[in-house]
């Protein structure tokens, strides 16, 4: 295999990392005594065939998108994000509280409000692990994963206690103010207007990574710390300042499902770590554009594995296997290009000197 | 309320279960400091205790026998191992990114083959992994069976992190280990094959986080639940750096996070007023101002989280 052929091939990668996982699903699939031809068909066309099934789709692709951009920046820029789920949660309590108390106010502004509210609860959340990682070097990964499990607690203490709705069967707040409530972008379904704002976000930090000074600043620093502080970039504040807007973006996420969706803060959301959101940023190898590709396929893959279920009886779990995959041979050809083996490093030179 | 705290019956009672809860942490502990020692960070150890609890469970409960259970953990540990190692050490992938990898796998993994192999036997009970009596010391009034009759895994981790002391500060192998570490060139430089420690390393840090998630499974509740490792690998991850990197300093960090542990579930147990999230939250919260007040007064090992390249 020459160079080029094989420059072409790693550029394929996600494609046929996906079709590799896809494969090894097919496994599965034939494990829980089903045909895979039959369940990825079922999949397929409980995801896209009727208005239920786009409908369903979309609604789980909104949130993956939002939390898709958060993770996307945060590991441009090298800091590992993986307490998105958390951040999710705080920003559905941000914005359910900016639903509940605020009243009398105009739909834009209360909009708006709630987003914000969302944006500085998850925000802030993320900020503990980002503050610690940037001024005393801890390891974000060990301090997002705790974040995410005190988050996930004190989501269901505020559904089950203060915010709880009186004589509810189940740990849930009261309807947050109409004037709070994203409208329906498609009628006769549930899509609403967050989808329009997850990918307007996708949009704008496709911009700021390619045309902004503060993208190339990510960028680099997400190369090359060390270089970046030689050269004078206050690295600390940066790891600080991305910290804070990666959390806010996955608090739009946990935002934009209660504000669009739910209408409700519930004692619990359906993300595990939001462990999607890295399958999708590792998929579209941290491009924004991507992520909007990625978290529309692994939007498809859970509604439609929904239907699947229904009709065939395989578990919807096949989704996040599929997924776990999905990171692995993403991950495996990321590290391919560097690898050099004996064997491998012979033939390219006898190459170069042919 | 206190006549309860301050009764034998309920201080023992606490402290066997101090040290239930401690045991799976060893393992988990003992998983990143050997991973660590060799230079990897084991983000994936959250993943393999995973994995192990559920193929512990699925073994064990097919067969009929723990024990079995828990060697088919074993097995899985060394795969898991190999994993990590052809990841980090052959291809030199990011290891953050190999361990989030490893988890995420584990997960979507251990939750679909649970619903297809166990289907309706989701409720079901495992089979019983007895505990040990030391003989006559278990006689020993109220010691005698806090230390001396304990689930035969507890024996074993304590066993490991003695065997690991030795092996790490006593024997030429161990030094290789804490060698590829710290100067991996040095090693090299000496005629052993770095990669191969690394291997070795992997693959009983994958055996013994398997370990410690069989023990969750199999040793301690007798069922399998979706995510039951519930964050102890990363609270080994926290663990490693509480202890110094020194197998002995991990099973004092953990039992600091097993008395914690165990507190928490007690205190759910008396109406105190204090909602139980708040509880459950315990320690979690510990092991955010552990590592917040522990990092950076501790030396890590020097080629901790860089990959390796051999000399041409």
């Amino acid at each position: 295999m020459n160079l080029t052929w094989r420059r072409i091939v790693l550029s394929l990668s996600p494609i046929w990392a996906v079709l590799t996982s896809l494969l090894l699903g097919a496994g599965l699939i034939i494990a829980a005594g089903a045909n895979p031809i039959t369940a990825y068909y079922a999949i397929f066309m409980g995801a896209f065939s009727d208005i239920w099934g786009i409908n369903s789709t979309l609604l789980k692709t909104i949130p993956l998108m939002f939390a898709g951009v958060a993770v996307a920046l945060a590991f441009k820029g090298g800091y590992f994000n993986i307490g998105i789920g958390g951040q999710i949660f705080l920003g559905g309590i941000g914005a359910a509280l900016a639903g509940l108390y605020l009243k009398g106010l105009p739909p834009v502004l209360h909009i708006f409000l709630a987003f914000l509210a969302g944006f500085i609860t998850g925000g802030v959340w993320s900020l503990v692990p980002g503050y610690l990682k940037a001024a005393r070097g801890v390891n974000e990964i060990i301090t997002c994963i705790f974040m995410h499990f005190i988050a996930y607690y004190f989501l269901e203490y505020m559904a089950s206690g203060p915010l709880m709705e009186l004589g509810a069967p189940a740990p849930m707040s009261p309807e947050i103010a109409k004037s709070a409530q994203l409208p329906i972008i498609i009628p006769n379904t549930d899509v609403h207007l967050g989808l329009i704002f997850a990918m307007a976000l996708a949009v704008i930090l496709q911009v700021v990574f390619k045309k902004t000074t503060i993208g190339y600043q990510i960028t680099a620093t997400g190369l090359n710390p060390t270089a970046c502080r030689y050269a004078g970039m206050n690295t600390v504040r940066n790891i600080i300042i991305l910290s804070f807007v990666s959390g806010g973006l996955a608090g739009m996420a946990g935002a934009s499902e209660i504000m669009g969706l739910k209408h409700r803060l519930f004692g619990s959301m359906p993300f595990l770590y939001g462990l999607e959101a890295i399958a999708i940023v590792f998929l579209a190898k941290t491009n924004p554009i991507g992520v909007m590709i990625g978290s529309l396929f692994l939007g498809a893959l859970r509604s439609g594995a929904e239907m699947m279920q229904r009709s065939i009886g395989v578990p919807t779990d096949l989704a996040r296997a599929i997924e776990g995959f999905v990171i692995l041979f993403v991950a495996i050809s990321i590290a391919l290009p560097q690898w050099r083996p004996d064997w491998f490093k012979e033939r390219i030179d006898s190459e170069k000197i042919n | 309320m206190w006549e309860i705290i301050s009764s034998t019956s309920f201080l023992v009672d606490f402290a066997v279960a101090v040290i239930r809860m401690t045991t799976p942490l060893i393992f988990a502990g003992l998983a990143c400091v050997i991973a660590e020692r060799c230079g990897i960070f084991n983000i994936g150890a959250e993943g393999m205790m995973l994995a192990g609890a559920f193929v512990g469970a699925v073994g064990a409960h097919f067969t009929g026998s723990a024990w079995i259970g828990i060697s088919f953990a074993c097995i899985l540990g060394i795969f898991l191992g190999l994993l990590l190692a052809g990841l980090t050490v052959t291809l030199r992938a990011n290891q953050m990114v190999s361990g989030v990898t490893i988890n995420i796998l584990s997960l979507g993994l251990t939750s679909f083959l649970f619903r297809i192999i166990m289907g309706s036997a989701t409720t079901q009970i495992l089979p019983e992994l007895e505990t040990w009596s030391v003989p006559f010391l278990v006689k020993i009034p109220i010691l005698g069976p806090i230390l001396f009759k304990q689930s035969p895994l507890s024996y074993i981790s304590y066993a490991i992190a003695i065997l690991l002391t030795i092996t790490f500060f006593k024997m030429t192998w161990g030094l290789s280990i804490r060698a590829a570490g710290e100067h991996p060139r040095a090693v090299e430089t000496a005629g052993i094959n770095v990669f191969l420690v690394k291997y070795i390393c992997l693959v009983f840090s994958g055996i013994f986080a398997s370990l410690g998630g069989a023990f969750l499974s199999v040793g301690m509740v007798r069922y399998f639940t979706e995510n039951m490792s519930a964050g102890r690998g990363f609270i080994g991850l926290t663990i490693v750096i509480m202890g110094k990197w020194h197998p002995m300093g991990a099973v004092l960090a953990a039992c600091v996070f097993g008395a914690v542990d165990a507190f928490q579930l007690r205190m759910q147990a008396f109406d105190l007023g204090i909602p139980y999230h708040f509880l459950i939250m315990l320690p979690y919260i510990c092991g955010m101002v552990a590592i917040a007040g522990v990092v950076g007064r501790t030396q890590e090992p020097a080629w901790l989280g860089k990959p390796y390249q051999k000399e041409d």
